[in-house]
């Protein structure tokens, strides 16, 4: 089991989705919200995905698909 | 007991032991050196930083390292000029430039925060560093890493151009260019980081690393006569800088070196790269990442650690944040060095742009001491200004060419 810290922010006309509930039902992961911010248009979540590290990889790719951005939970490293 | 009391969570709280860690475990918040100031106040003074080395480590007692500096120990203490001809064009009073573009070894703040990171690096055994960059940090860790003999891994996406690679090359760190976009790139260094036991500088050395910016607000207080300025402007890339010049003012006052601090803090972003003024104009708390497209490539982070306590302190200190595009960037540069000799890179730019800007709009009173954090030198980013610096003028090998010549520029001027 591996595990993966991402930070997902929702664009607007996003934030009404439950991209959580979906990944979670798609794909082999645990879904556990430890912080978020979210208001009626928009929102972050931080997030931590536990599965296999091929599963997590697709829920990753999943969440994107579903048109919410994925970062890392140090957000941009390159400076 | 030391300096050091360990890591504390910014968010939840939660206290670490002073190690490679840099995010809470319970709630995701990012970690934050905890000081012991009871023991700090005991041993600083006013007399015991004036006696101290000529270079950031004059600063030592506030920074996270527990043995004597090893790596950097050049960096800082640059000159704050008094820009008084800037001041006039701009239409203040007592303007101030802080100008990192000199900053040892290589020519930007970067060296401040890397030479703290090295040294606590070394104080916790690794004998690996490593970093993400496109610039100024790259520059840094790998200039840092060879006077200290470590072995240092750079990561860059692998469409850079080639004159940024070449600085990085020349001090031999192994550098690795990622076939992917950024966002490739970025998480792919987020993963290395977690799985191999190095100092990556601005992941798991974050929180020792972004204390090293302190040391400008430290050294704006002292040159400045032991007194915080009225208004300061910082550029924002990650955020880290703006909200670590504030801590470094208020560690100041709280240690009774310097009377009240009243400091707006005021932040600059390039227009195509502003995620965190795009938050303050709206009134929104948190920030929305973009996709930079700016000409100011060392603030292009669409996605900011530390964007969301940059637009806190701003909030809390009275400040404002303000853009400037490409233009108006190429403009600050230019206005900078006909007025004060002074050759910025592009963040410079967007400082001076903004600026004026908040002049202008009354937000930065005349009397106002001020100070502009000029960050990194013009040399790194030339094909900028290229198209702005003009031509020289050409004449044959005679005086009466050159007096004829003289005569027309004259005639022109007038």
């Amino acid at each position: 089991m591996a595990s993966m810290k991402v930070h997902i922010t929702f664009p607007e006309g996003k934030i009404k989705e439950p991209v959580i509930y979906q990944i979670g039902q798609k794909y082999k992961v645990i879904t556990n919200i430890r912080r978020a911010d979210v208001t009626e248009k928009t929102g972050w979540v931080d997030l931590e995905l536990t599965g296999d590290p091929k599963e997590i990889e697709r829920a990753v790719e999943g969440l994107k698909k579903m048109g919410v951005i994925v970062d890392p939970i140090e957000r941009n490293i390159i400076e | 007991m030391a300096k050091i009391k360990g890591l504390k969570c910014r968010e939840c709280k939660k206290e670490y032991p002073a190690e490679p860690l840099h995010v809470c475990e319970f709630c995701f918040g990012p970690l934050e050196v905890n000081y012991n100031y009871n023991e700090i106040r005991e041993a600083l003074s006013r007399d015991t930083i004036t006696q101290g080395p000529k270079s950031l480590w004059r600063y030592a007692a506030l920074l996270p390292v527990e043995g004597p500096p090893t790596v950097g120990l050049h960096g800082g203490l640059t000159p704050m000029v008094k820009a008084d001809r800037l001041a006039r064009a701009l239409g203040l009073d007592a303007l101030y430039l802080k100008n990192d573009t000199v900053n040892h070894p290589t020519l930007s703040f970067k060296d401040r925060v890397v030479a703290v990171a090295l040294t606590r690096a070394k104080e916790l055994g690794f004998d690996t560093v490593a970093c993400a960059s496109t610039g100024n940090l790259a520059n840094s860790v790998s200039a840092h890493a060879a006077q200290a003999g470590l072995n240092c891994y750079v990561f860059i996406p692998s469409d850079l151009e080639a004159a940024k690679i070449l600085g990085n090359l020349i001090y031999k760190p192994r550098v690795v260019a990622v076939e992917g976009n950024y966002d490739d790139v970025n998480r792919l260094c987020s993963e290395i980081a977690s799985e191999y036991s190095w100092a990556f500088v601005n992941i798991n050395i974050r929180p020792y690393y972004a204390e090293g910016s302190k040391t400008l607000a430290y050294e704006t207080a002292e040159q400045l006569g032991w007194r915080s300025p009225d208004h300061v402007v910082v550029p924002i890339a990650s955020g880290s800088l703006l909200t670590k010049i504030w801590k470094g003012l208020k560690e100041f006052e709280q240690l009774e070196l310097i009377p009240h601090v009243k400091t707006r803090v005021s932040g600059a972003q390039a227009e195509g790269c502003s995620p965190v003024a795009e938050a303050f104009k709206v009134k929104r708390d948190f920030i929305k990442p973009v996709k930079p497209k700016t000409i100011a490539k060392s603030l292009a982070i669409g996605n900011p650690a530390d964007g969301y306590y940059a637009l806190k302190t701003v909030k809390e200190t009275g400040g404002s944040i303000e853009t400037a595009d490409d233009p108006e960037i190429v403009d600050g540069i230019t206005l900078l060095a006909e007025t004060e000799g002074i050759f910025a890179e592009t963040a410079g730019g967007v400082t001076v742009a903004v600026l004026k800007k908040l002049v202008q709009q009354g937000k930065i009173r005349k009397g106002d001491v001020t100070v502009a954090y000029i960050t990194g030198h013009g040399l790194k980013t030339q094909e900028a200004v290229m198209q702005a610096v003009g031509e020289p003028v050409r004449i044959q090998p005679s005086l009466t060419s050159f007096e004829q010549t003289v005569k027309n520029l004259k005639r022109r001027n007038d």
